[in-house]
């Protein structure tokens, strides 16, 4: 099994991801900023280089030189570490999802693909829901209520989403009969696209991962209005930035999640296939995501589980149910 | 249910027109916006069309104003050469930038529209200091108003309305509490100066003899 080229491999691979992870998160900030500024008639940060181009820059700056605060009632062991498991999370999600098809390099086929696991998917259910730890061992370790009320609220939807997700993805692989991402991929590239054949699985999906990466309209964990920040209450230079980084890598990997399983992932119909496709893909999904931000205010807490408990689980059951029925009708 | 669909994609739809808008914001420092005509920045001391400073030392802003920003130190004008109009005019005037809060009530006060509040406000500066704002500073700003100016009465004046109040070091004429007032009593030209120990001067000279006079 072991094998020093793949390992070589795997590893360059990885770094080239989180590498390209972390650059487009921090872009990410300076496009959310500027996108929701334009659907709020505003102009963004326009001054810090051509277009505000080097704002996240500067903000990297900003919080690499801010003061490290650790407060007096807080677990040093869990307020350290915490913010590093949310990051672990978000960036490990990633790795199962295919960027490309097999490329041909100096004669070794070389699969764009961190880790192409049998059970992707279960593994990318996995990462997502390891991240909550993050949030719920940081506001336990912040020592502070509005942290504890945060991670509480983060504990509660999250867990409650994970269903959604989930049940979302199980009918994603009942009709293409693989749980490995490169095989929904291909199953995609052989038939239609699954947001054509699974409309409604894509609309709950979608929900959940809004709901599963803590953004707005299911922002309740950070809730500024009435938990001051939520679980990150008390965290401050790097330390925050991390829980920044994660979410905003968190909202990368679930938009190319989405892409991947429902938007054909790097392939495109008649057309040649890679990375760029599965980009371009993402790129919408972000888009959708600032959008929300923009468009919806925050559920209330009951909303929020009524939404989920109440109306979702009962429809994604439904949907699996049928799916399920059909397909093994069909044979 | 499709009723709230069908909201929410309104609620998309209209997000996505506000793209087509121009933007609302006003790009500061590039772009400078036009104060309303009733604006309060700045003060401005006015002189008449004869060229005379129409302030006539009468001290009624500094009475007004509520947060005892001003300092007027009248003296009497010369008849053959007068400053303003009145008998008397400000010697001193000073506006301490920081104490004020651009209430107006000054220009309100003011009987001989000596004093308004102009639409500048850009009026930052590094120095607490450089925030007390003179007569000539007032007068012709655009001539006067650098950070940084120096004024001959420096410690040598009295404690404002001869009340003793916390403003140690808030004007630039001020001079330490119960020290001895050495200064010249310009308002009474030609008269000796007032016995070592006199406090505030120019204020209640007026208001001293008052009691007796009236006794009489």
């Amino acid at each position: 099994m072991f094998d020093p080229f793949n390992l070589t491999v795997s590893v360059v691979l990885s770094l080239i991801i989180i590498f390209g992870l972390l650059t487009t998160m921090a872009y990410m900030t300076w496009f959310e900023r500027r996108v929701i500024s334009r659907l709020q008639a505003r102009i963004g940060p326009n001054k810090t280089g051509w277009e505000g181009l080097l704002q996240p820059l500067a903000d990297a700056v900003k919080l690499f030189f801010k003061e490290d605060i650790r407060p007096v009632m807080s677990d040093r062991l869990l307020y350290v570490v915490a913010p590093a498991i949310s990051l672990f999370a978000a960036l490990a999600a990633f790795a199962v999802i295919p960027v490309g098809g097999i490329v041909s390099i100096a004669g070794n086929n070389i699969a764009l693909q961190v880790a192409d696991l049998p059970v992707g998917v279960v593994y990318l259910l996995a990462a997502s829901s390891l991240g909550v730890y993050g949030l719920v061992l940081g506001g336990w370790g912040s020592g502070s209520k509005y942290s504890l009320l945060g991670a509480l609220r983060a504990a509660a939807q999250v867990v409650s989403y994970e269903l959604i997700l989930g049940i979302s993805i199980v009918s994603v692989v009942i009709v293409s009969g693989s749980l490995s991402l490169q095989g929904i991929v291909a199953a995609q590239a052989s038939s239609a696209w699954y947001v054509l054949l699974q409309p409604v699985a894509f609309v709950l999906f979608m929900i959940a991962g809004v709901a599963e990466t803590n953004r707005a309209p299911f922002d309740l964990p950070e809730a500024e209005s009435e938990l001051v920040a939520g679980y990150h209450t008390e965290y401050s230079g790097m330390r925050f930035a991390m829980y920044f980084i994660a979410e905003y890598v968190a909202m990368i990997s679930m938009s190319a999640v989405a892409a991947t399983l429902f938007f054909g992932g790097w392939t495109f119909p008649f057309l040649p296939g890679g990375p760029w496709w599965l980009i371009l893909k993402m790129l919408f999904f972000l888009f959708l995501f600032v959008w929300l931000r923009a468009t919806l205010p925050r559920l209330r807490y009951d909303q929020l589980m009524r939404l989920c408990w109440a109306i979702l689980l009962p429809i994604g059951l439904l949907n699996v149910a049928i799916t399920a029925i059909i397909v093994a009708a069909i044979g | 249910m499709f009723d709230d669909a069908i909201a929410l994609l309104k609620g998309f739809w209209t997000t996505v027109k506000y793209t087509a808008r121009p933007a609302v914001t006003i790009q500061y420092p590039d772009v400078k916006r036009k104060p309303a005509d009733k604006y309060r920045g700045r003060h401005r001391l006015y002189k008449t069309d004869e060229g005379l400073e129409r302030c006539i030392g009468c001290s009624l802003c500094a009475a007004a104003c509520p947060s005892q920003a001003i300092y007027v130190r009248a003296a009497e004008n010369d008849p053959n050469n007068p400053v303003s109009p009145g008998e008397r005019y400000a010697a001193d005037y000073e506006i301490n930038m920081i104490r004020c809060i651009f209430c107006g009530f000054c220009e309100e006060a003011c009987p001989v529209d000596a004093i308004k509040l102009g639409p500048e406000y850009e009026l930052a500066d590094f120095d607490r200091k450089d925030f007390v704002y003179t007569k000539e500073m007032l007068l012709d700003p655009a001539r006067n108003a650098p950070k940084i100016q120096y004024h001959a009465d420096v410690d040598r004046s009295t404690d404002f309305r001869g009340v003793h109040t916390t403003l140690n070091g808030v004007y630039r004429t001020h001079h330490p509490i119960g020290a001895p007032d050495t200064r010249p009593r310009i308002d009474d030209a030609g008269h000796e100066p007032g016995p070592a120990g006199e406090e505030h001067g120019p204020v209640q000279a007026g208001a001293k003899p008052a009691g007796p006079e009236e006794a009489r």
